[in-house]
This record gives structure tokens, sequence and C-alpha cells, in this order.
């Protein structure tokens, strides 16, 4: 009875546990308990929200790890913590500290512009963010276990993530119909694996949860989302920006799994408060979109 | 043909859903609790149980799923199932539906870290069961009616009492149907159970 820790299907497994939830970013205990109590699936350690981050500028690194390890302490719940593309350091302290799922995140600046990390190298699974089925299929070849869409972190505006989202699957409907012959140079054209390519068009699936993130901010915006085909949803700065955090963080879980009782999300969505203050995309510099980090 | 619901509040709900259907019976997503009374059996998924928790706590599941229990239907809980059937759990947590007499370890195997994949001998079946742990608990006290299915590392990962089946790892997420089968069985035999007490 050998024992094998880190294959792909617990890794890839730990996100499908994961899936028809709400992953929450949070920066202290305080935070990750308010999270858990409202039934979110899994908690994002890090030292500032993506708004925070925009707002604040300079270099944004892995969270210290005190934060991570008290995070680590308050909850039950999984813990995944975020670590720069391609900072194979930062990624190994997050894997020997026991985090559960490591985020390697383009909210954080990049610390290789050339390279992502060789996920497959390491025994924790690890999140990629993702804007088409190229960059889908690239994070896969990598070892990522799981995607999510990038949208644009920290805007409280969904309109990036939406533009993902629709983007990977309609991508995944045009493979998954052509003919053999057309694989290959539909691989050249989206610089995806070809193999994974292949698969994707064999099961018409990614082989990998997909969850969207980068822009949600009201339960409305999460079930948006899962209709139009996420897992799940990350919801970093629109909780814990808005005005009543408890409130949001449970409407959003039940707008999650409830994503087609429009009645019900009405209703959650009435005595909420206001949500975070929201950015108009087109008057962000192309400096300061985060989406355009990691290829 | 038999109709099997899973709880699909969260968790790895399809998967379930996949293994059912391929097996021949019909396989429905259970969201609203009056969605009980059309199904034979209950699946309750791997995902993170203390969500589930709260959102059967929020839309009214405990009672219906404990007159459900009551009427001898055959209920699987796999990983979270587990947790959340258990009569007792280790530490400060309270149980949940107590529905088998265990007392079960949330994440008892540890951490993301710790999560693995083991050839598992299961009683009943020939050959052993590719077994996916992850984040998994496991069972430490067992009452004398609770038959003993499976052990990794001294440790109970696969149980059953009357009608209820657990286990602590996660059979949807490998091709191999054969504990889906034995749940297969455990409702047609509760249905010829109740069609021979209504004659």
């Amino acid at each position: 009875m050998e024992k094998l820790l880190g294959t792909d299907t617990v890794k890839r497994g730990m996100a499908q546990m994961q899936k028809g939830g709400v992953i929450m970013d949070v920066i202290n205990a305080e935070q990750a308990k308010i999270a858990e109590a409202s039934g979110a699936v899994a908690v994002m350690a890090l030292e500032r929200v993506p708004s925070d981050i925009r707002a604040a500028g300079g270099v944004a690194r892995m969270a210290d790890p005190r934060i991570v390890e008290e995070v680590m302490n308050a909850v039950s719940i999984p813990v995944m913590a975020k670590g720069r593309i391609g900072h194979i350091v930062e990624a190994r302290i997050l894997e020997s500290m026991g985090v559960d799922y490591i985020d390697e995140s383009e909210v954080l600046t990049p610390a290789d512009e050339e390279y992502h990390l060789l996920k497959s190298d390491f025994t924790v699974p690890f999140v990629c963010g993702c804007r088409d089925l190229g960059e889908a299929a690239r994070r896969i070849g990598e070892g990522a276990s799981m995607l999510r869409t990038k949208g644009e972190p920290g805007t409280g505006n969904i309109v990036e993530a939406v533009r993902h989202m629709r983007k990977v699957l309609s991508q995944i409907r045009k493979v998954s119909v052509m003919s053999d012959d057309e694989l290959m140079t539909e691989a050249k054209i989206l610089g995806a694996p070809y193999e994974i390519l292949r698969e994707i068009k064999r099961t018409g699936k990614l082989p990998v949860v997909n969850f969207a993130a980068g822009g949600i901010a009201t339960p409305a915006d999460a079930a948006l989302m899962m209709e139009l085909g996420a897992d799940g949803v990350f919801v970093g700065s629109g909780i814990f920006k808005s005005e009543n955090p408890e409130k949001f963080a449970s409407a959003i879980v039940q707008a999650t799994t409830y994503f087609t009782d429009y009645e019900l999300i009405g209703r959650l969505s009435k005595e909420l408060g206001s949500a975070m203050k929201g950015i108009d995309i087109s008057k962000l510099a192309p400096a300061e979109r985060m989406q355009e980090r990691g290829w | 043909m038999l109709t099997i619901g899973v709880l699909g509040l969260q968790g790895a709900v399809e998967e379930h859903l996949n293994q059912i259907k391929a097996a021949g019976e019909q396989a429905i997503i259970v969201k609203k609790p009056e969605q009980l009374e059309e199904i034979d059996g209950l699946i309750i998924p791997g995902g993170e149980s203390t969500t589930m928790r709260k959102l059967m706590d929020r839309y009214g599941f405990m009672e219906p799923i404990k007159t459900f229990f009551e009427d001898k239907k055959p209920i699987f809980g796999t990983c979270a199932g587990m947790v959340l059937a258990a009569n007792q759990l280790t530490g400060d947590e309270e149980a949940y539906l107590e529905l088998m007499d265990i007392s079960v370890k949330r994440n008892g195997f540890g951490r993301q870290r710790d999560s693995f994949e083991a050839d598992l001998s299961i009683k009943g079946l020939d050959e052993p069961f590719k077994a996916v742990f992850i984040r998994a608990p496991f069972a430490e006290d067992i009452g004398e009616d609770v038959e003993i299915l499976a052990v990794y590392e001294e440790n109970v990962v696969a149980a059953r009492q009357e009608h209820v089946l657990v286990s602590a790892f996660h059979p949807e997420l490998t091709g191999d149907d054969r504990i889906m089968q034995l749940f297969i069985q455990m409702v047609k035999t509760s249905i010829n159970k109740a069609e021979l007490k209504t004659c």
C-alpha cells in the first residue's frame, strides 16, 4: 500500500473539492474567521487586498509568513497564499509552511517576466490566472492544477472577468469541434501545448477546475460568473472593502450555490449596504493593468 | 431505474453524477430539501464540510435528511460527507447529522501536502481500490454496529452501518465504480425491503 503524495489526481482533486464555492482574500486571522463563518471554501492569505496593492504602488511581494501562519492557525478550511510569478523561492517557502494551494499571481509584481514556475516540480498544487485558452493550456503544461480567469484585480469591475471567461469557454467550444488535422495549427495560433489541446478537444473541457476572479464585487457578479460557466469564484477586495463584510460574504456564498435562483439573489442583495467602489477599466493606464503580467 | 440524488450545495457534485449515470441509474442534483422526496438514495459529496454545514442550516436540510435516514433510505458520504454523517467529531466541533456511530477526526491525515493516493483493500472487493485521500478525515471510535470496510495505517477509512455508507477517500475521482456499485446495491436492497413491508 505505497503512499503517493502530490500526484496530479491529488492536486487537481483538491480543486475539485472547492467547486461551487467562494475563495476569499483575507489579511488577518479575524477576517479569516469571518470568511470561514460565512461559508467560504478556502481563504487566500495576503498582506493587502488587490485594491490596496493598487493604491499603495511599489513592489508587491509574497505576504509576510507571519500573516500566512496566523491565518493557517485561525481556520480549519484550506489556506491559499500568493507568490510572485516565477519566484521559485517564495513558492518553496509557502510550500514548506504547508499552505494548501499557491496562487502564482499577477496581483503581485512578477519576479520573472519570461518564465512562469515549473509547477509540476512541487508537491503543493498551484492555481494560475488565464485570459484565453492558450494561456490556460500553457499554465496546465507547466503543472497548474487549477485555473482562474484573471479579470482585472482590485477594480470591483466584472467586465474583464466576463471577457476572459467567455473567451476561454468559446475557444474550448471551437477546439472541440475542430478536425484533427486543424489542431496543430490552432495550437500554434494559441501558443498552446499540442498534447493538452488534444485532450481538451477529446473531452470538450479543461482538465482542471476553472474559477472566476478579478473584479467580483456583488452576489449578482458571483452568480453571473457561475452562469457563464465558472466552477467557483475568487473574491478579493469585494468582501472586506464593502460596507458590511459579514453580510456580503454570506450573500456571495449563497448566490454562488443558487446562481439561477434570481428571486433569492435579489433578496440577498437588498440590505447589503454599498459594495466596494469600482474602477472604470478605461481609466486605468496600461501600466496599471495587472492582467498583462505573465504571458 | 433508481434515482440517486447528490447534495449539490458545493463540492465534487458532477463527478458523482457522472458515476451514477455511467452505472445506468438516474442522477439528480439536490439543492432544495423537498427534492429528497424524489430520490431513492442520497450522496453527500466531498467538498468543504463547514461550507456545506452553513448552507444546510440556512436552507433547512437537517430535519428532512434525518427523516430520509429514519425512512431507511440509503445515504453515502464521501470525505466531507463522512464528517457530516458522524455521531461525533474529535475536538471542539459539534457533530452534525449524526447518522453513524463513529467519531471522525477532520483532516485526520493532515493538510493538502499530506494528501495521497494508495491502493486500498476494501472488504467485499476482490482487487485493491485506488483510493484518493484529500485533506482526508478518518474514523477513530467505532460503534459495535458499524461494519469496518477499509483501514489505512490503522485508521478506519470506510465503514457501513445498516443503510449508511461512508468513505474518507474519493471514489468519484477515479474511473473505478465499484464503491458506487456497492451503494447502488444498498439502494436496491432498501427498495426491496420497503416493498415487502407494503405488501
